[in-house]
């Protein structure tokens, strides 16, 4: 009993200490009152260096966080714990977000620097006349393709996946809007679709193409391209401009039947204690300069024409990453398609991956 | 009197615990369980639970929980008895038991590099002459690093229960002219019995619900109840339905923890 207590109290002095130590530690990196800003972006998103040069711009403190999925993101601020000044979600989630009162108006007097924005990506669908957000990046759901071990391979439509030499090549995405969206672009029907008929038709379509399919994954999917783990994945485009840099037989492609357009962009949600310095940041992001410099490094796609004229010319001119108008026409954003739908598209998704060869 | 009363008062934390992390949680997924997409009252998750898609599913889970199991227990017990042979056995074990200390994630990673076509695992097969095979991706695979994660726990309880021997019951077999395979069979086998069922619960519940791994290791090519929940919970925000399955997994375990939990000895 003696040794017990004498273990108790062990615990509770070294978590004492602890705690004593890690209240130094923030107050020394100045992680104290109100001169810090809370930002939740997804991995390996933003230029590292433009926080420093923010932070001694402005004298904010920022603390970086990271996810890696929209509806984990929107989870953790839903349950309010950490108060996130400025987070970056995907168009449809911030549909949901609005739904759901979880972001705070922006003041635009304050975001001078909106006017950066190429007038292509601003008041769209999802939230009309920006009231609740600013595009932060975009991009596009393609193939990305090895060149050496395809040979003369292309993919200029869906329907080259379904080629029997790519038997057990080919990597899927593991959402079910970018693979049953996948059968409906290769159908040639919308990726809003929910007509019940159609979506049977895209996954009894998609079921055949099971013998092409190695696995069906999330984030490793780059590591397994650029370590030529298969020759076929289905990406974002700027997954597939990261491994690009990594591998250089690698190649990308936006199917012309179509696919989806999606956005990231950034918000002050509702929990935000900061929201002076959320606006601050969000306008320097916006400057043409430091959205050049962070596109060069991210290498996704901007929508901020002045930073496009900073930036190198093939960067700017390459069509996989900033596609011609005629195929931008064809690039649906998804639209939240409710609950019951969503769980339509899961169901089917899950009886696609049920399905054995 | 005065002892009553202590002994109530000790009960307190263990009654909130209980009610608070067991009873109202259960409770919670029983009632999600008859939500349906539009936050009405209904049948409809339980409905879809016994359609093909979710009755496949479960029994694929179970099988590959059956597999999982079986296997770990083939290697475990011969193991442990062999450590309770040792002379430094707690070392031996503690050697067996650190690299579950270790992240899952981070053993899933490693063997993504091991399986993988330019991987050891295929500059083995190379240089043997058998030639590069497909590993990662596999039944083969998901079994054997499920296998692998799950040896540990079933070992440790296999390895208390035959350490707690009494060899003077062996000597008695011995004495009695029991034949060493007799002695095992009718003596140490019976002995050990509630170990083996603590090794068999503390893996085949969790394997029927792995979900990580399905994902990592199997490529989605191995689908289980646990990789249902999580989605329909963080990705189709169907909570009703995740909750459905909850139910089964729940039920299941309740079976499980039945059929292998400790009986009196003589009732």
């Amino acid at each position: 009993m003696k040794k017990l207590m004498q273990a108790f109290v062990a615990i509770v002095i070294v978590s004492a200490l602890l705690l004593v130590a890690i209240n130094r530690l923030n107050a020394s990196a100045g992680y104290s009152g109100d001169n810090t800003l809370t930002v939740y972006n997804w991995g390996d998103y933003i230029d590292e260096e433009l926080i420093e040069q923010f932070e001694e711009e402005t004298g904010i403190t920022i603390i970086y966080e990271t996810f890696d999925s929209n509806e984990a993101m929107m989870t953790k601020i839903e349950q309010g714990g950490t108060s996130y000044d400025v987070a970056v979600p995907s168009e449809y989630t911030i549909e949901k977000m609005i739904e759901q009162d979880l972001l705070i108006e922006l003041d635009h007097s304050k975001l001078p620097n909106l006017e950066n924005i190429d007038e292509r990506f601003m008041d769209l669908a999802f939230d009309p006349g920006n009231k609740y957000s600013v595009p932060y990046f975009w991009g596009t759901v393609g193939i990305v393709y090895n060149k050496e071990m395809l040979g003369d391979m292309t993919f200029s439509s869906w329907d080259d996946l379904w080629n029997p030499s790519l038997e057990n090549e080919i990597l899927l995405v593991d959402g079910a809007r970018e693979v049953i969206g996948m059968g409906l672009n290769s159908l040639g029907y919308s990726l809003n679709d929910t007509n019940k008929d159609h979506l049977q038709e895209a996954t009894e379509k998609l079921k055949t193409l099971t013998p092409n399919i190695k696995a069906i994954v999330g984030d490793e999917n780059k590591l397994l391209m650029a370590n030529e783990e298969a020759a076929v994945a289905l990406v974002w485009s700027g997954d597939a401009s990261e491994i690009m840099f990594e591998n250089e037989n690698l190649d990308y492609a936006v199917p012309e039947e179509g696919s989806n357009l999606w956005f990231d962009n950034m918000v002050i949600p509702s929990t935000a204690r900061n929201v002076d310095g959320a606006h601050q940041f969000i306008n320097f992001m916006l400057d043409a300069e430091v959205a050049a410099q962070n596109t060069e490094y991210v290498s996704y796609s901007t929508p901020n024409k002045e930073a496009l004229k900073l930036m190198p010319e093939d960067m700017v001119k390459d069509e996989r990453f900033y596609p011609s108008p005629e195929l931008t026409e064809k690039l649906e954003v998804y639209e939240n398609l409710g609950k019951e739908n969503l769980s339509y598209y899961n169901d089917l998704f899950l009886e696609f991956k049920m399905y054995r060869k | 009197m005065n002892n009553k009363l202590s002994r109530n008062l000790y009960m307190i934390p263990y009654a909130i615990w209980i009610l608070l992390f067991v009873i109202a949680p259960i409770l919670l997924v029983v009632y999600y369980s008859f939500i349906d997409t539009q936050g009405n009252f209904s049948f409809v998750n339980y409905e879809k639970f016994f359609s093909s898609v979710y009755l496949k599913m479960t029994l694929s889970s179970f099988w590959y929980a059956f597999l999982i199991t079986l296997i770990s227990l083939i290697i475990a017990y011969p193991t442990a008895y062999l450590l309770t042979k040792t002379k430094h056995k707690q070392l031996w074990l503690l050697l067996i038991i650190v690299p579950s200390w270790i992240n899952l994630l981070l053993k899933a990673y490693a063997f993504i590099g091991i399986f993988g076509t330019y991987g050891v695992a295929n500059s083995f097969l190379e240089v043997v002459g058998i030639g590069t095979q497909q590993l990662l991706f596999t039944d083969f695979s998901f079994i054997f690093v499920s296998v692998y994660i799950f040896i540990p726990f079933m070992i440790l309880p296999i390895f208390n229960a035959l350490d707690n021997v009494n060899p003077t019951l062996l000597d008695a077999a011995n004495d009695l002219g029991a034949s060493k395979w007799t002695t095992f069979r009718r003596v140490i086998f019976p002995i050990t019995l509630d170990g083996v069922k603590s090794g068999i619960q503390i893996t085949f519940i969790p394997a029927l619900s792995l979900f990580m791994l399905t994902r990592l290791i199997a490529g989605n090519r191995v689908i289980t109840l646990g990789t249902a929940i999580e989605q329909h919970f963080l990705v189709t925000q169907d909570w009703g339905m995740g909750a459905t399955i909850a139910v089964f997994l729940i039920i299941a375990m309740f079976i499980i923890m039945f059929i292998t939990g400790h009986r009196k000895r003589g009732a």
